[in-house]
């Protein structure tokens, strides 16, 4: 289903202004600054280059500095000048240049800025590929990135006008925003005059919602992200796929017609509507007999290579399902979605966890296996002590000791905790919760939440309705709500936060979820008071994840959009998946 | 009106020259002019006097006085002259006074006679002494030409960017030109030199002889010559008595004057006035002053004291002891409302006025004329220009007031240049003053705009004069009023008499949150004048906190400018950049001890320095944790370097030893129990390899255990489970994947039944399937419990078996699951049965 939009939907603002931007600005800096005539892949080996000059497009990481400082350094020892140039993308970061300088090197390198921050993945679908961010922020402090992202919103506000209404969630949403609006107020009012093309803006931090990144994705493109891994909007599919002996690099955006129409269907009916098109297609072709001449010449010239690009694509389409059915199966995929609704909806825990300990000594996959922890550490707010140490020892016996460090890490991202002794009182909690009236409910919640920073899932699923009550089957051809891609069982967190705050154009009547989510402080809206604007502008609406966001969860807020009118538009740090966010996490050997 | 022009005088047919004064001075001059050596500076600038002792053979003993007046003659400053003699006096565009020594060293002063700099110009010049030197103004600043006692020129084009550039030498040149200027053409700045009778052009690399066209015969030396202000003509006068003027190409004559003085005269300048087409010249000798142009006759002046000349844009500065002229040549639009017997639709716009004040009916007349011709918009015009030209205000407002009067006649005029005309007088008149002391004329004034002619004002600390200009132009705060406040505060924190406390106050009731106004700039000016404690105050106005950090960490408050720097961190973009020089200013700054505990309180700080120190200074990792006593991070760190790639096993358990260590530490029984283990595998496996062969390092414990089955080693493979405590249930699945690895059927069935599967037999039946082994996964399949009993016959592919057992169980999810097994014609009797059970299963 490629969402047919209510007529009434605004227009998307036209994106590929920001690809000629920053094309224009990387040829300045290629030819006319430095005169680059080759491009080199930067791989931990010295270039083998002859040039007299060598230029760098680097990420302002310190592992790169070292990598330059090495080349550069052994230039010099052969007794080689050269000239060095190294280019910064998105921006420079002090802590590089301080590494150039305590490597010796300095004075011999000129740094440029290419101020590349924002990818158009698609014409609803902005991209800052900077998977680094979801590590930096959330596991090691670093803030640098913010700056970054302020930057970003600053480019788009200038091109597009600037945002009417504010919306965030979470420390960083709060920084980033507030940096933004600083840029802002310190450039002239120049854009003020501009007539706003989005209405709305929504920040959200990645770890207000851990639990929708870490489920496994049913949505078809999520599906593919999950098995073949999309890097930068396109995806290498192997020879398995396109039943040929080689691999084959496919685009997947709005252009491909044929994913176009399936990439947010729940998989359940890609594989029917594949065949149906199918059909089509070969009717199509049918056509050709019973052609005169003339209408045969018609048919050729016009219709048959629009034809058999769609040939080509649907089959390459069926292949992928083929491919991923056979993965699927082979894991028992319908065994461990049964486990991640029982955890999420948090019924028979024991065997969840039983299940997950089975995962483990039978090593079907260390990133599957530390996911799985993690779903149910989050959302039983904390492994019980027992378990969280026989997990541990079991997951380090088949995978391996190293992983004491990944489990540090974790811990400290909030991600696999262990129960402080006064959480066993969830319980009772929910109960709780249950009989007395909401808000004294929130009391206690308060003064649990003060023992520790935790997820509050099981809380805020209630309080947010986030497991639909199931009466009868689930059709998943005709998705009642956002829980549709996860197969019925789970309305994405993410999600339905932005749906709640969007009908009310605030927090207001939120308090308790904001409470129960630990950001009190880092909630905040901001709206402009006249209602100028055409109510077109007012619909459409950017959401930001720091840290990452996942296809289904694109997949949802598409599916929000065409129920009440309104186009998304979505910023996101990269675009992430459950194996991404635990590769994030992982301590691998040095 | 007729008097009005009766100080105008005709040169030739067409132009008058006329001559005002401007200000009578009272300046007490100690010293003749004459004994002076003088720089005024052009634009109504400041006049600089330094009696010049070394001229003469007087007793040197006495030290000359420097004495700077604003051209009214009010002092501005008076210092006593300590340095070596001085050769010449100018002032820079920015009015600075530079002033250049024999030796070549040039320094430089402020208005207020502040010492700012001194710079020297060269070697060269140093050996040789200097001879003679000139100030000249280029469009990129100001430049010193220098001609040295070896006849040698030396010349730098601006002095802000100081490049020296030593001129070619004259061939044959024996002693020093009569005469030289600078000339400034393509923007490159040039050397005219006479010597005798040649005249050499200097540029950078040739020295080329030039020869002005149509010069009169005769001549033998050149005297003097001139350039004009705008570079593009130029004037020699020769020992015949005779001028030559054209262009400053040399490639064209413009006309030329025979004057009978063979005296060489005192000073020679071009007066024009811009996109006029009259060339006239100013000389001056002791006692009369002569303008002469492309005319047969002069204007003469008679000097009844030392005068001194000064070249402007669109005419002369004449000052002396007591009074101080201007000479200009008659603006068009003036010449044309004021000539004798004008007709001039501006004359009849300002008779008409007059008469209408009189309430003369003829004021209707003259009206009338103008209307009839219709030229009264242009009426109305001349009338404003005029204005502009005018330097008496009663004249200014009569000829406003006239074309104020025509303007009502007209229907639509638009009012701009008359409101803006109004405006810029109100401004020069307010300039003029005598207290102030700038007389520009209406075209230096637009020449030099609005936003220069504010500066100036602020250089002579004219603070509330330049804030009421601004205020009433209106100009934007940033670059009006802001500005000169910040510039007020600048100067204020100099006056060491106040108290910190008042500065500070009355800076910020001053400026308050003025925008555009840095409170750190002012800051790092108190700074300057060693008041740090006044910057810090200065600085908490400062609403950037990361422009707070520069100026904290000069005046080495490292630690307040680290909590600034963070501070600034939700705010400022310079954040991350700004804490790290922080932090490296402070590593340097403070002991190790100090520094971490200093970062320690600072949370983003230290995050960021771990980040840093991850990846290039491990060890100071190390430290710091340690200070910290941070147990569990140095416990990971450890378990880190025990990874490190060459490290050999000793090292890598001694490692582990640590971090365990620290985990105790840290209370983290768990960890360090785990590293413990580690050590022991490692151990252990270290001792395989040795005894068995093959790689065992850094597998984990499952895959050392899997590796010894699948290598026969059965016993081993007990044992390290044994000591290990591996768990039953992982110990089952181990042993049968690893077996049926190894495809050895017999000993995974002996296996199976040592004891009750801990796994049940339904991963059996799996594992075979998988190594596609049906036979041996169907006897599994029969011991298969109950509840997973269908899933078992369904993996072996006993559908028919599966549906009884379905049946049987009455299991509605199990029927449905065989269904789905059932395909095509083989199994449909089995659908068959299934359907028939659960129709009679419903009828129950």
């Amino acid at each position: 289903m490629a969402f047919p939009h209510r007529p009434d939907a605004p227009e998307l603002p036209d994106f590929s202004m920001l690809k000629r931007l920053a094309r224009d600005q990387l040829i300045y800096l290629l030819e006319q600054q430095h005169e680059v005539d080759k491009l080199y892949k930067v791989e931990n080996k010295p270039a083998l280059s002859s040039n007299e000059q060598l230029c760098f497009l680097v990420r302002p990481r310190i592992k790169n500095m070292r990598y330059i400082a090495n080349l550069v350094n052994a230039d010099k020892l052969a007794g080689r000048t050269r000239k060095y140039k190294v280019i910064f993308s998105p921006q420079k970061f002090y802590a590089c240049e301080m590494v150039l300088e305590e490597e010796g090197i300095y004075g011999d390198v000129s740094c440029d800025e290419w101020a590349f921050s924002l990818l158009p993945l698609d014409v609803d679908l902005l991209s800052m590929e900077l998977p680094e961010f979801f590590r930096d922020y959330f596991l090691e402090g670093d803030q640098r990135w913010t700056n970054t992202v302020a930057q970003a919103l600053h480019l788009l506000s200038t091109l597009y006008g600037s945002f009417l209404n504010c919306y965030g969630v979470g420390r960083c949403a709060r920084m980033s925003y507030e940096l933004w609006r600083k840029l802002e107020e310190e450039e002239d009012s120049e854009t003020k005059g501009r007539k706003p093309e989005i209405g709305h803006i929504f920040l959200l931090d990645r770890d207000m919602d851990f639990v929708t990144a870490l489920c496994s994705q049913v949505v078809y493109e999520g599906l593919v992200d999950d098995t073949f891994r999309i890097k930068c909007g396109s995806v290498d599919f192997g020879p398995e796929v396109t039943s040929s002996d080689k691999s084959l690099k496919v685009l997947l955006n709005t252009e491909d017609k044929v994913f176009n129409e399936i990439r947010n269907e729940h998989f359940s009916n890609v594989f029917g509507f594949l065949s149906q098109k199918a059909r089509n297609l070969q009717a199509q072709y049918d056509r050709r007999r019973g052609m005169d001449i003339k209408q045969m010449k018609n048919f050729v010239s016009q219709e048959l290579k629009g034809l058999k690009q769609e040939h080509r694509l649907l089959s390459l389409h069926i292949g992928a399902c083929e491919s991923i059915m056979k993965k699927k199966t082979k894991q028992d995929f319908q065994e461990l979605i049964k486990t991640e609704h029982a955890l999420l909806e948090g019924f028979n825990i024991r065997e969840s966890t039983n299940y997950i300990e089975e995962h483990i000594d039978r090593q079907v996959s260390p990133i599957e296996s530390l996911r799985l922890m993690c779903l149910l550490s989050i959302t039983e707010n904390g492994l019980i002590p027992k378990d969280y140490r026989s997990l541990k020892t079991q997951y380090l016996q088949s995978y391996g000791p190293e992983h004491l460090l990944t489990f540090s890490n974790l811990r400290r991202a909030g991600l696999l905790t262990e129960q402080a002794p006064g959480d066993t009182l969830t319980a009772v909690e929910s109960k709780v919760s249950k009989l007395v009236t909401d808000k004294a409910a929130g009391k206690i919640t308060d003064a649990f939440s003060s023992l520790a920073k935790r997820s509050n899932f099981r809380a805020i699923s209630k309080k947010l309705n986030l497991i639909p009550r199931v009466d009868g089957e689930y059709d998943l051809k005709v998705p009642r709500d956002m829980a549709y891609v996860f197969s019925g069982a789970y309305v994405p967190l993410s999600c339905r936060i932005i749906e709640q705050v969007l009908e009310r154009r605030s927090w207001q009547g939120l308090d308790e979820v904001v409470r129960l989510l630990n950001c009190s402080e880092f909630a905040f809206t901001d709206m402009t008071k006249e209602d100028k604007t055409s109510s077109e502008s007012l619909r459409l609406i950017l959401v930001v994840f720091l840290g990452g966001c996942t296809f289904s969860e694109i997949s949802a807020l598409r599916f929000l959009g065409k129920e009440k009118g309104y186009r998304f538009i979505f910023l996101t740090t990269a675009i992430t998946n459950s194996a991404r966010l635990m590769e994030a996490m992982s301590e691998v050997k040095v | 009106m007729d008097c009005y022009t009766a100080n105008w005088n005709p040169l030739g047919d067409s132009a008058f020259y006329r001559k005002y004064e401007l200000y009578s001075m009272d300046w007490d001059l100690k010293e003749e002019l004459r004994d002076c050596l003088v720089a005024a500076a052009p634009y109504g600038g400041p006049i600089a006097l330094l009696r010049n002792p070394w001229r003469k053979e007087k007793a040197a003993s006495v030290r000359p006085v420097l004495e700077i007046y604003s051209a009214s003659g009010m002092p501005l400053a008076s210092l006593l002259w300590k340095s070596g003699p001085v050769v010449s006096l100018g002032w820079s565009a920015e009015e600075e006074l530079l002033c250049v020594q024999e030796d070549g060293a040039v320094l430089v002063y402020g208005l207020h006679g502040d010492f700012r700099r001194h710079f020297s110009m060269g070697n060269e010049v140093l050996q040789n002494r200097v001879l003679d030197a000139r100030i000249f103004h280029t469009e990129f600043g100001s430049g010193v030409a220098i001609l040295t006692g070896a006849h040698r020129f030396t010349l730098s084009a601006n002095v802000g960017d100081l490049k020296l550039r030593r001129m070619p030498e004259v061939p044959g040149l024996q002693s020093a030109p009569s005469c030289w200027t600078t000339l400034c053409q393509d923007r490159v700045a040039h050397i005219l030199l006479a010597v005798g009778p040649d005249l050499y052009l200097l540029d950078h690399a040739t020295c080329s002889a030039v020869t002005p066209p149509g010069l009169a015969p005769g001549v033998s030396s050149f005297l003097q010559m001139a350039v004009s202000f705008t570079y593009r003509h130029l004037a020699l006068f020769t020992d015949t008595g005779y001028i030559w003027m054209g262009t400053a190409s040399l490639k064209e004559k413009l006309c030329e004057f025979n004057c009978n003085i063979r005296a060489p005269p005192k000073q020679m300048v071009w007066c024009s006035r811009p996109r006029s087409k009259e060339r006239a010249v100013v000389v001056a000798w002791e006692r009369l002053m002569m303008v002469v142009g492309d005319a047969p006759e002069s204007i003469q002046f008679v000097l009844d004291e030392d005068s001194y000349l000064v070249p402007e844009l669109d005419g002369v500065r004449i000052f002396s002891r007591s009074t101080h002229e201007f000479l200009h040549e008659v603006p068009v639009a003036s010449e044309e409302i004021f000539k004798i017997a004008s007709m001039a639709p501006g004359a009849l716009l300002l008779e008409a006025q007059k008469e209408y004040e009189k309430e003369s009916q003829k004021a209707d007349e003259y009206l009338r004329e103008i209307q009839e011709l219709g030229q009264l918009t242009q009426a109305v015009q001349q009338c404003i220009e005029a204005a502009g030209h005018e330097h008496r205000p009663d004249m200014q407002k009569s000829l406003l007031r006239a074309a104020s009067f025509g303007k009502c006649f007209l229907d639509r005029f638009p009012p701009d240049s008359f409101v803006h005309m109004c405006q810029d007088l109100r401004v020069l008149n307010a300039v003029r003053d005598y207290h102030i002391g700038i007389p520009l004329t209406y075209s230096q004034y637009k020449q030099l705009t609005i936003q220069v002619l504010l500066d100036r004002l602020v250089l002579r600390r004219l603070y509330p004069l330049a804030i009421q200009i601004c205020e009433y132009l209106r100009l934007p705060e940033v670059q009006g009023v802001s500005r000169i406040l910040a510039h007020w505060a600048c100067y204020k924190v100099q006056q060491k008499d106040v108290s910190d406390e008042d500065v500070a106050r009355a800076i910020n009731q001053k400026l308050g949150d003025t925008p555009g106004v840095s409170y750190s700039d002012i800051a790092a000016r108190a700074y300057g004048c060693g008041r740090t404690e006044l910057a810090i105050k200065l600085l908490e106005y400062e609403p950037r906190s990361g422009e707070q950090v520069p100026l904290l960490l000069k005046m080495k408050r490292s630690k307040l400018a680290l909590s600034k720097a963070i501070e600034s961190g939700d705010t400022d973009l310079g954040e991350q950049s700004l804490v790290f020089t922080v932090l490296l200013h402070l590593k340097n700054e403070l002991n190790r001890g100090d520094f971490f505990m200093t970062l320690r309180n600072q949370p983003m700080a230290l995050s960021l320095y771990r980040q840093f120190c991850k990846h290039q200074e491990l060890e100071t990792l190390k430290d710091l944790y340690n200070q910290d006593d941070n147990h569990q991070e140095l416990g990971s760190f450890h378990i880190q370097a025990s990874y490190a790639p060459g490290e050999r096993i000793e090292g890598r358990v001694a490692a582990l030893q640590t971090a365990a260590d620290a985990f105790y530490k840290a209370k983290n029984e768990f960890a360090a129990k785990a590293t413990e283990d580690q050590m022991r595998l490692l151990r252990l496996q270290r001792r395989l390899e040795d005894e068995l062969g093959g790689q065992f390092l850094d597998l984990s414990l499952h895959d050392t255990v899997t590796t010894l089955i699948l290598s026969g080693h059965n016993k081993r493979a007990e044992q390290l489970a044994r000591d290990f405590r591996i768990p039953d249930k992982r110990l089952w699945w181990l042993k049968l994947t690893a077996l049926a690895d190894l495809e050895d059927w017999e000993e995974l069935e002996k296996f199976s039944k040592s004891k009750k599967s801990p796994i049940g037999y339904l991963p059996f039946v799996e594992i075979c399937m998988k190594q596609h082994n049906k036979y041996e996964a169907k006897k599994y399949a029969s011991r298969v419990g109950p509840e997973q009993k269908v899933k078992a016959l369904l993996l072996v592919g006993d559908v028919a078996q599966a549906a009884d057992v379905a049946i049987e169980h009455r299991n509605e999810a199990e029927l449905s699951l065989v269904l789905s097994h059932c395909t095509g014609a083989t199994d449909g009797a089995t659908a068959d049965k299934i359907q028939r059970a659960r129709a009679q299963a419903q009828k129950k």
